[in-house]
């Protein structure tokens, strides 16, 4: 009951926050010393061509009346159109959206896959020399810049040694259209040669993502495991025998994890954030790379498009955790 | 006055103690000294602003330790000077937040009421978008400027603030002595500003550390995507951007300024983590850096 209750308490704030959300990136978008209407009219339109264009636009009416309609298109999934590209905001970020979410699931799944076992194994092996390799890991990869990582990996892998391309999702055409994920499009259509190049290129900015959000893992699954091993129930099974494996990676590890869920949120956001900028670096087609140019086109819609899905995606995100968290750990329905 | 200076004297001396805070410690004033001294550290303190073309993307050598940039410039003294932007953007742009976001997380934290769930909403809606993409949307709304960008990371990293005052606030009302102060008559100004602030000091200035490295990190990112000072501001960000078309053979020119932004915000971060160790020993060094 209480899980259902806080389940609709955050949804009920969801609208507000969203709604908050646009308000925002509306004020942002319209403060603009830059006219935008004159941007997409071109240089050789005439004055009167901007102010029929700026009519046909609707960038004529008053602002509170241009928020309510763009409020209300939104509620019926319509973004407004890109000023630079002339499609569907809509179009154009579902059309990305895949290239975004196969680089960041990607990098999620090598975060938590090397992230979790380093984390237990510094735990385990705590003060040693392995330890504190994994700390000065972890320490840089909250320090780094991520387009800088990206610059240097591009430089020794793709310049130098030349194993890995500089850039891009794929060079050819892409394998036949199934769920837009070029990995999983490769596989079921059983073309391997896609599949092992896709790869390739996903490897750098994967990597480049990925780091800042494993060192912050290694962090938390080092912190969670050492508090529970010191916890009674971990030193009466050690006191009962039981193979000290045992109880790590079964009984310490799930109780650890528990609090490492609640992190999963985090995580997304440092790899939304990242997304952006690591996109930039290797011409990453998704939504980063289309955010960066429609900022730097000065294409207003479409950055307030990218803002709203962004936000959208994470409040999202967080919603689901919140109540995973609450799902797995008994100890938050008691409170 | 004396309890302030034994208490500060308390903090330097655990810290120094704390190996990984020492070396935050280190970092940080080697990067205060690099910016206040880079005239006089500077090879070619001059190459700022001059253009020397016979010299361009010369590789590190005795007279450039560095190497040379694209108009054959030294990178080393241009470093230098970039780190008094560095600085500038951090301190103004954390200060400001710390001006906003601490009195607005005060007052939310101590009445109850609608103007304060409001006050806590707003800083949601920052928090629910990742920093660096709002920041990104109004330093390009503003106009690449050291100024915009200040108050790109200024609008965007406020709530951090508001929300960690938030809630130790809201968490000390239980305390006693927040309960016979108010019974003892002070007024809700005395209570917050003279007994509450001072116990909370301690996880804002963690904040505040940690909050340099974040904020020096976005802005470098805005930088490297054009959105920061223009040239020729030696901006590390920028720098960084425009030794691409030099790869791969200019890599010092790519590599140096990297390593200065690195070593920078690992400072920070350090001195941040270390400062969480001595201040507050409820927390250990587990609790993770969130923003």
């Amino acid at each position: 009951m209480r899980l259902l209750a806080l389940a609709l308490h955050r949804l009920l704030w969801f609208v507000p926050t969203l709604l908050g959300l646009l308000v925002v990136t509306f004020v942002i978008s319209r403060v603009i010393p830059a006219d935008p209407v004159a941007l997409v009219a071109g240089e050789t339109a005439t004055p009167a061509q901007v102010e029929a264009l700026r009519h046909q636009l609707g960038y004529d009416r008053p602002l509170p009346v241009q928020f309510v309609d763009y409020v209300a298109r939104l509620a019926r999934g319509d973004m407004g159109v890109s000023l630079f590209t002339r499609r569907p905001i809509v179009d154009d970020l579902a059309h990305r959206l895949p290239a975004t979410i196969e680089l960041t699931v990607v990098a999620m799944l090598v975060s938590v896959l090397v992230g979790i076992p380093l984390g237990v194994v510094s735990a385990l092996w705590r003060n040693s020399l392995l330890d504190h390799a994994l700390r000065v890991l972890t320490v840089s990869g909250l320090a780094i810049a991520g387009f800088w990582l990206g610059i240097m990996l591009q430089l020794l892998f793709s310049m130098r040694l030349g194993w890995t391309p500089l850039n891009g999702r794929l060079p050819g055409y892409p394998p036949r259209d199934l769920t837009g994920f070029y990995l999983i499009d490769a596989a079921l259509t059983w073309d391997w040669g896609t599949f092992g190049a896709a790869l390739q290129h996903l490897a750098l900015p994967a990597a480049t993502l990925a780091f800042p959000a494993l060192a912050t893992l290694v962090r938390f699954t080092r912190a969670g495991v050492l508090d529970v091993m010191e916890s009674n129930f971990a030193l009466y099974e050690r006191a009962m025998g039981l193979p000290r494996p045992l109880i790590v990676w079964k009984y310490v590890l799930r109780s650890a994890l528990t609090s490492t869920v609640t992190q999963i949120g985090l995580l997304f956001g440092i790899l939304l954030a990242g997304a952006v900028v690591t996109e930039a670096v290797f011409d990453w087609p998704g939504i980063g790379t289309y955010a960066v140019n429609s900022i730097l086109r000065s294409d207003y819609n479409a950055v307030m498009g990218f803002t709203v899905w962004a936000g959208a995606i994470f409040i999202v995100v967080n919603l689901l955790v919140d109540v995973a968290h609450t799902l797995v750990d008994p100890r938050e329905r008691a409170s | 006055m004396i309890q302030n200076v034994s208490a500060a004297w308390f903090v330097v001396t655990r810290l120094a103690r704390d190996r990984s805070a020492l070396i935050g410690l280190v970092l940080i004033a080697l990067l205060v000294l690099a910016a206040v001294l880079a005239p006089v550290l500077a090879t070619h303190p001059d190459d700022v602003f001059e253009l020397h073309p016979s010299e361009r993307l010369k590789e590190p050598s005795g007279a450039h330790w560095l190497g040379t940039d694209r108009m054959g410039a030294d990178v080393y003294s241009r470093l230098l000077f970039g780190a008094r932007i560095t600085i500038l953007i951090g301190v103004i742009a954390v200060g400001a937040s710390l001006a906003l976001g601490v009195p607005i997380g005060l007052v939310a934290g101590y009445h109850h009421g609608w103007a304060s769930d409001l006050l806590m909403r707003v800083s949601d809606i920052f928090l629910a978008v990742p920093q660096v993409v709002l920041a990104i949307a109004i330093a390009q709304t503003l106009g690449p400027s050291l100024p915009n960008v200040i108050l790109a990371l200024s609008v965007t990293y406020w709530p951090w603030f508001a929300r960690v005052v938030y809630a130790e606030t809201r968490a000390l009302q239980k305390e006693v002595f927040v309960e016979s102060t108010t019974a003892l008559g002070a007024s809700p100004w005395r209570l917050t500003v003279l007994h509450v602030l001072p116990n909370i000091a301690s996880p804002i200035i963690v904040r505040a550390s940690i909050g340099m490295g974040f904020t020096i990190l976005t802005a470098a990112a805005l930088g490297f995507l054009g959105l920061g000072p223009p040239p020729p501001t030696p901006e590390w960000g920028r720098t960084i951007a425009e030794s691409r078309e030099f790869l791969p053979d200019a890599w010092w020119y790519a590599a140096a300024p990297g390593v200065a932004i690195f070593l920078t915000v690992m400072g920070f971060n350090l001195l941040g983590d270390g400062l969480r160790d001595v201040l507050d020993p409820r927390l250990r060094r587990s609790a993770a850096r969130d923003g």
